[in-house]
């Protein structure tokens, strides 16, 4: 009777185990998603990359709901982006400003001739100081920023159709009706 | 020359071990600043490649996090505060040395569980299997009377 006891216990590591496996694998550290949110956007002033445009500096954000997109040149999954962030400005009339990370201004600027600009105003962040502020690991990364200021929303990743729709969109109209 | 050579051979193990991915031109002239973020760099993860330290990792992103960390040091800031910073903005995942809280106790702590548990069921069984192995012969092998005499004619 006793040896049918410790038949169980490979059962029983198992079972620990396959919870264990369970709930640390969905919980990707690499997301570090909480860390920023509800958090005042850090003070930057980035210069511009297009010659024509005044630099942008976290002023341009006040009074409204906005996105700040981190892009680069270099960023294949940026290319992948791009077509619903030019969906969500020129169709739906969301402020989305640019940060070319780690780039020059004359390749982003490039960049934006070849696929079009979706940002009302796009900063040259080439030294990772706002990055870093902003605890940002690649691109792309969108943040979504309140009237106030605050960062409300991070998506680490290309924003696809359907985490706009789900989940950014209706956050923008939450925040818009905010005070 | 044996000993030479020997030595010559750890000299370039040595050399490589600390073939450094901090570049010349991001080193503080101040030793003693320069000391303390390469110690605080060691303590950061790269972000971009996750098990790597910002000292030893090559990615981009890591190089500008390294010069932050010397910009704030030169700034005047302590090695817990520089590190606090980076902590502040991207959580405590990026340390290396995950700090003692609640959400990492079974980190800290599970090893020793695993030990204590293991050591318990070994315990167990190396005390069931030295009892078995002193009282079976008795318990199981019943003397016969027969085998006896076959034996005894067999010894004959």
């Amino acid at each position: 009777m006793k040896s049918n006891i410790y038949a169980f216990i490979p059962l029983i590591i198992l079972v620990v185990l396959g919870i264990a496996f369970a709930v640390g694998l969905r919980n990707d550290p690499r997301e570090m998603r909480s860390v920023m949110i509800d958090r005042p956007m850090p003070e930057f002033i980035l210069q511009p990359v297009l010659e024509d445009q005044q630099p942008f500096a976290f002023f341009d954000l006040a009074g409204q709901v906005s996105l700040v997109n981190i892009f680069g040149s270099w960023c294949a999954a940026c290319v992948i982006e791009h077509p619903i962030l030019m969906r969500i400005a020129h169709r739906e009339g969301v402020a989305i400003y640019g940060v070319a990370w780690r780039d020059t201004a004359i390749d982003a600027s490039n960049w934006l001739q070849r696929y079009g600009n979706p940002y009302r105003k796009t900063g040259l962040d080439a030294e990772s100081l706002l990055a870093i502020d902003l605890g940002v690991t690649g691109a792309p990364e969108t943040f979504l920023i309140d009237k106030s200021g605050n960062i409300r929303f991070k998506q680490v990743g290309p924003i696809s159709g359907e985490i706009w729709e789900q989940t950014i969109k209706p956050m923008i109209l939450l925040l818009e009706a905010e005070e | 020359m044996t000993r030479i050579t020997i030595l010559a051979i750890v000299m370039l193990f040595f050399g490589f071990g600390q073939a450094l991915a901090v570049l010349p031109e991001e080193q503080l002239s101040d030793p003693i600043l320069e000391q303390r973020a390469r110690e605080v760099s060691k303590n950061l993860r790269c972000v971009v490649c996750q098990n790597q330290s910002i000292d030893d990792s090559n990615a981009e992103l890591a190089a500008d996090m390294r010069k932050l960390v010397r910009a704030r040091i030169v700034a005047g800031d302590s090695n817990e505060q520089v590190t606090q910073y980076i902590v502040d903005r991207y959580g405590s995942f990026v340390l290396l040395r995950p700090p003692l809280k609640r959400s990492t106790f079974a980190l800290w702590f599970g090893p020793l569980g695993f030990v204590l548990v293991g050591g318990l069921v070994f315990w167990q069984n190396a005390k069931r299997t030295h009892s078995k192995s002193s009282q079976s012969p008795k318990t199981k092998i019943e003397k016969n009377p027969q085998i006896d005499e076959i034996m005894k004619n067999f010894r004959k």
